[in-house]
């Protein structure tokens, strides 16, 4: 038995039956992760005093005779934008290279509580910003496919480390497709929750009306395994909610017959690579040959996502990063003025303009210029109102299908270096993600299948808070076809 | 496409610095983006409101009092706040002059 090959249950199973203990669990990974690491870099570091800390606390609790949660003893990685008290958080960052956490997140503290092993931070894109994970200040993360190619981004430390069996699940955080994206270029499962499903507290704000924390797994039952541990109204993020009972969908008895998917026919113009659209159209048929009734549907705004995506989520990175100023915590160009005549200001300028790389930088730019005096109605106000005409492009669907099919990225998983100087056409990677985050909606990334061997992400979208309906779904493609 | 002077502008107001080769990359590189999101005016949204937020927020009020942590060990949390910073002095955070001295 391999135990890294494990689902949640399975491992559970194992545990309560002593078929293998947590602590031999918990070396297996960090040993496969020594091996491993080195040439997919999927993680920043690597806390194995506290991982095995944990495993044996729970070994002491399965021996004492006493009941455990199913997720107890499991091995997780975090992605190192979501605090984990006592460990360095860099959000991939010089700025915050050496900080540490005074406190952890919400969805961590919860984890802990469940007897979660936490073996490591992953990689990202610099505060979550970029579609490859190439714009992490400590170096880029490798596609466990194919070594050359980018894992995507920006949770692609927490992709790879799924899918190359370094961990049995990760938490990532999406704004435009950060978790989606990178579960399809790796070929794992991911969710984005509903706005609002997930506390946000203890998570480095990127833009703060977009980010969602979710989980990614090889397997949809593993997902919502972790979504369920995770989710609820948590006081010290005000933007959370419960989500009430009658939303949720009776699991395991979801009614394929009864389902109504549409497919945007605005997701399969033009920029879609010809491999991924087969791959994504043999997907929607064998729901159809399943029994699910299939539809053409209209999201006429399609296009205007991707500029309205970059129009809000900028200026908010460009408020919420204003908290870096080299006074309060993170790296600090103050020694460099030794002279009693610098000013603050230098030390704001000096310390930022070292601290942050080239794409936060860019972003920060974009932000402040939207909102800027004579520019603030033309761009920032226009794309809230454009904000609205998506929101209700998807309310109108919703009234005609109960779901929505659609690719996760236009793209495959490209080479290292392809698209890295050119940034407008890395942000087209997110032209399919961007959209479910305007409007708040909850979507999964499923792997159905290969283009030139490399995995394919089908993206199910719900309606807000059916989270358990996407993942019945997610299922039912899993259980018919056999994914691997 | 944003000049030179435009863009210096607008980096010191986000309290950034480029040095000289980004700074002729970033202007490229920043035109392109404003002139790819200009496809937004094609749209007319004259009576379109706003949406700032995917769901209606409300405010959501308490009481105003110190948390748990803050009733434990107020001495204790603002200490461990403080070593975040990279440079104190007796308790306070330590920063550069903001007038200019004559």
């Amino acid at each position: 038995m391999e135990l890294t090959n494990l689902t949640i249950a399975q491992i559970h199973q194992g545990l309560i039956k002593k078929d293998f203990s947590a602590s031999e669990l918990c070396k297996t990974f960090l040993d496969r992760i020594k091996e491993k690491n080195k040439e997919i870099f999927a993680f920043l570091q690597i806390c194995e005093d506290s991982a095995l800390a944990k495993a044996k606390e729970i070994d002491d609790m399965i021996s004492a005779g006493q009941e455990v949660p199913i997720l107890a003893g499991i091995p997780s990685a975090i992605k190192d934008n979501i605090l984990v008290e006592g460990v360095r958080c860099t959000a991939s960052s010089r700025i915050l290279e050496d900080y540490t956490a005074p406190d952890d997140a919400t969805v961590v503290k919860k984890l802990k509580n469940q007897g979660v092993v936490i073996l490591g931070k992953t990689n990202l894109d610099e505060f979550a910003m970029g579609s490859s994970t190439e714009n992490s200040a400590f170096g880029p993360t490798r596609n466990p496919f194919d070594l050359a190619r980018v894992p995507g981004g920006s949770s692609g430390g927490s992709a790879a480390a799924v899918a190359a069996r370094l961990s049995v699940f990760a938490l990532g955080s999406d704004t435009g497709g950060s978790i989606r994206q990178p579960s399809s270029f790796c070929g794992v499962v991911g969710l984005k929750p509903t706005y609002g499903a997930v506390s946000r507290y203890g998570l480095i704000a990127f833009a703060s009306s977009l980010d969602q924390i979710g989980p990614l797994a090889r397997t949809v039952e593993d997902c919502q395994i972790v979504f369920k541990a995770i989710k609820g109204k948590d006081e010290m993020d005000s933007t959370s909610v419960e989500s009430s009972q009658k939303r949720q969908a009776p699991s395991e008895k979801l009614n394929l017959k009864k389902i109504k998917i549409g497919v945007p026919k605005e997701y399969f113009i033009k920029g879609i690579n010809p491999e991924v659209e087969k791959v994504i159209k043999l997907a929607i048929k064998k729901y159809e040959e399943m029994g699910a009734y299939v539809r053409e549907i209209s999201l006429p705004h399609t296009e205007y996502a991707l500029p309205c995506y970059y129009l809000i989520a900028c200026p908010e990175a460009s408020a919420n990063l204003a908290r870096y100023d080299g006074i309060k915590y993170g790296f600090t160009a103050n020694s460099k003025f030794q002279k009693p005549d610098a000013k603050l200001l230098d030390v704001y300028l000096e310390s930022r303009g070292e601290g942050f790389g080239a794409e936060v930088r860019r972003r920060i730019i974009l932000g402040t210029y939207a909102l800027s005096a004579g520019y603030y109605q033309a761009y920032y106000l226009r794309a809230q109102k454009i904000r609205t005409l998506i929101k209700n492009d998807f309310e109108k669907a919703f009234k005609k299908v109960d779901l929505i099919f659609a690719p996760v990225s236009p793209f495959l998983p490209f080479k290292i270096g392809e698209r890295i100087d050119n940034p407008l056409s890395m942000y087209l990677s997110d032209a399919y993600t961007v959209a479910v985050n305007l409007v708040g909606v909850p979507a999964l990334s499923l792997p159905v299948g290969k283009a030139e061997n490399l995995p394919v992400g089908l993206q199910i979208i719900g309606k807000p808070f059916e989270e358990d309906k996407i993942l019945e779904m997610g299922k039912l493609y899993a259980r018919h076809w056999k994914l691997s | 496409m944003i000049t030179k002077k435009e863009l210096r502008h607008i980096v010191k107001l986000a309290r950034l610095s480029l040095t000289k080769n980004e700074e002729e990359r970033f202007q490229k590189e920043l035109s392109s983006i404003l002139n790819y999101v200009e496809k937004l005016k094609e749209i007319d949204v004259a009576r379109v409101e706003p949406t700032s937020h995917p769901f209606g927020v409300e405010n959501v009020m308490r009481e105003d009092l110190p948390g748990e942590v803050f009733k434990e060990n107020l001495a204790g949390q603002a200490k461990k706040l403080l070593e975040l910073a990279p440079e104190t002095r007796d308790g306070y955070l330590k920063v550069r002059s903001i007038f200019e001295i004559n």
